[in-house]
């Protein structure tokens, strides 16, 4: 039996080492690695690249403080925040009134929030490019209300496409955990003659915020490496981490930066992990 | 309904909830309208057509580009749904196990991590062990990312499904084998489906490990959309997305089906 489960759990365990957890070691590795003179990298220790996200040398070689890196995390994370809170201030209501429909209504309309999710980032991003561009819908009643210049090619419309593009993973959790409210709680509230704002904001808000939290988590980490939505409706300009990464290992070749900024990403998404866990633990042991 | 107290309906939600699901589909709507336009210009709408499938049809490097996409998702998705089988037949049958959830959490790795890292991390490995041919990289990558996919509706379906068969199998004296075989693979077979099908749409679907990881020759079907988005918006791209629209949406709704009615029966 013991070897059963050993064979039955290696095959899960040797896949995700070999292209998960190994390569991540390796990364690290590189990321204080030299640069190699044509591309990719030499193995001589050399932490320069984390040096180059604060720092970049002048003309004579001394060491400026530079905040063009700095920036583009800084942009990460507020995009990043931005399309977090929103997906909560939308998913609230929407599941809400999911929540309260009767079963088979219920079950179709939780299907119908989930199935975009299933089409292909690419194209949902291409979708949003044909809308926000100067001859869609959007844009033209842009120009039409007297708004100038183009919507593409902004942290609006980046936001838009990232919104659009990781609200299903708000609005299932928001859902499961408006679905397990006690009704009698709510009805307690209004027999305690509090107005259903009241109820909304003393009851359900604070009832409901696992839900929320479990939410944001799942939205915020894929957010912070997004792609995709930068590259195009960003137009390459708007850099975040993701595609800042991703030039180092393209057009850049400058490996040992790139590995170093998938590295501050990772320790990124990994403190919001620990939060959450550390979250999730406190609630159990309160409950 | 105006009652201030009733908590089962509050103003403007209603109406938040179906401009909701306006947005949500009116991009996708999009899309699929205008390929169906016969103007060059994709959002100038000049009268229906149905050319840009017919140019979409016979255009030869985006035939390849299906092929690769095809191929990398057939083999990635055989190979992580008999990895995610294996796994959840160990993780539903040891619920006491020393590392159970340790395992549990390697599985679903990939949904933690940002995909961008991942992909990244491949490629440094891959390069310095002189891995490069193109499709194998591929299928290895996706294989990984698709398995927690494939893993969790049949982790759904076996725990929600009795022991008693299995032990009947036993007191038969069938041998574990044949246990598996004819009772516990047949009654977890629909959740088995639903997770390949999963995995599959993921890895159809896939952009950024497959853009990063791709070598000539080994264009995959997103990442042939993208080199076209790059050149401009055209009709053909638009009937390109919605071939792959239908495609996604298909499979996944016969997916989602299956799991739900599986859950239900057990």
């Amino acid at each position: 039996m013991r070897s059963a489960r050993v064979w039955g759990l290696m095959p899960a365990w040797v896949l995700m080492l070999g292209t998960l957890m190994v390569p991540l070691l390796i990364v690290a590795a590189v990321s204080v690695a030299e640069r190699g003179s044509y591309g990719g990298f030499a193995w001589d220790f050399n932490p320069l690249s984390y040096r180059e996200i604060l720092f970049s040398e002048d003309w004579d070689g001394n060491l400026v403080f530079d905040p063009k890196y700095l920036s583009i995390i800084g942009r990460t994370l507020l995009l990043a925040g931005a399309t977090t809170l929103i997906c909560m201030a939308l998913a609230l209501p929407v599941a809400y009134v999911i929540a309260t429909r009767p079963p088979k209504t219920k079950a179709l309309l939780i299907y119908l929030v989930t199935l975009p999710f299933w089409v292909s980032m690419i194209v949902r991003v291409y979708a949003w490019l044909i809308i926000l561009g100067n001859e869609g819908f959007v844009g033209r009643f842009w120009h039409w209300i007297g708004g100038e210049g183009t919507l593409l090619f902004t942290p609006g419309a980046m936001l838009v496409g990232m919104v659009y593009s990781y609200i299903p993973l708000m609005v299932l959790p928001v859902f499961a955990a408006i679905e397990k409210l006690d009704p009698a709680l709510l009805e307690a509230g209004a027999d305690l003659y509090g107005s259903r704002w009241t109820t909304a904001r003393r009851v359900i808000l604070p009832l409901t915020w696992p839900g929320l939290a479990a939410g944001a988590v799942l939205v915020f980490v894929p957010a912070l490496g997004t792609v995709l939505e930068p590259m195009l409706l960003g137009g390459g300009k708007q850099m975040m981490m993701g595609t800042l990464i991703q030039t180092q290992f393209g057009g850049a070749r400058n490996w040992p930066f790139g590995a170093a900024v998938a590295l501050v990403l990772m320790a990124m998404v990994v403190i919001v992990l620990v939060i959450n866990a550390r979250r999730s633990m406190s609630r159990e042991v309160r409950v | 309904m105006s009652n201030p107290h009733n908590v089962r309906h509050y103003p403007g939600a209603g109406l938040v909830t179906w401009v909701f699901f306006l947005w949500l589909y009116a991009p996708i709507a999009v899309v699929i309208w205008f390929s169906f336009n016969e103007n060059r210009l994709v959002s100038v709408w000049t009268g229906f057509s149905m050319k840009w499938y017919a140019a979409a049809l016979t255009n030869r490097a985006l035939m390849d580009a299906l092929r690769v996409s095809l191929t990398v998702a057939v083999v990635a998705t055989s190979v992580a749904t008999l990895v995610a089988l294996s796994a959840a037949m160990v993780l539903s049958r040891n619920e006491t196990m020393r590392f159970r959830r340790l395992s549990e959490t390697v599985v679903n790795l990939p949904l933690l991590l940002p995909e961008i890292v991942v992909a990244v991390a491949s490629l440094i490995l891959f390069s310095q062990m002189g891995f490069s041919n193109g499709m194998a990289r591929l299928i290895v990558a996706h294989s990984a990312f698709c398995t927690p996919f494939a893993f969790l509706p049949i982790r759904a379906r076996m725990q929600g499904m009795s022991r008693d068969y299995e032990e009947a199998a036993k007191d038969l004296y069938a041998s574990p084998f044949t246990a598996f075989r004819r009772v516990t693979l047949p009654l977890i077979l629909p959740g088995v489906f639903a997770g390949a099908m999963l995995a599959f749409v993921i890895s159809m679907d896939d952009f950024i490990t497959s853009n990063l990881l791709a070598t000539g020759g080994t264009t995959t079907l997103p990442v042939y959309i993208f080199g076209l988005i790059k050149q401009g918006t055209t009709p053909e791209l638009n009937a390109i997305s919605t071939l792959l629209i239908l495609a996604s949406l298909i499979i996944a709704t016969f997916a989602l089906v299956l799991s739900a009615r599986s859950m239900r029966r057990a």
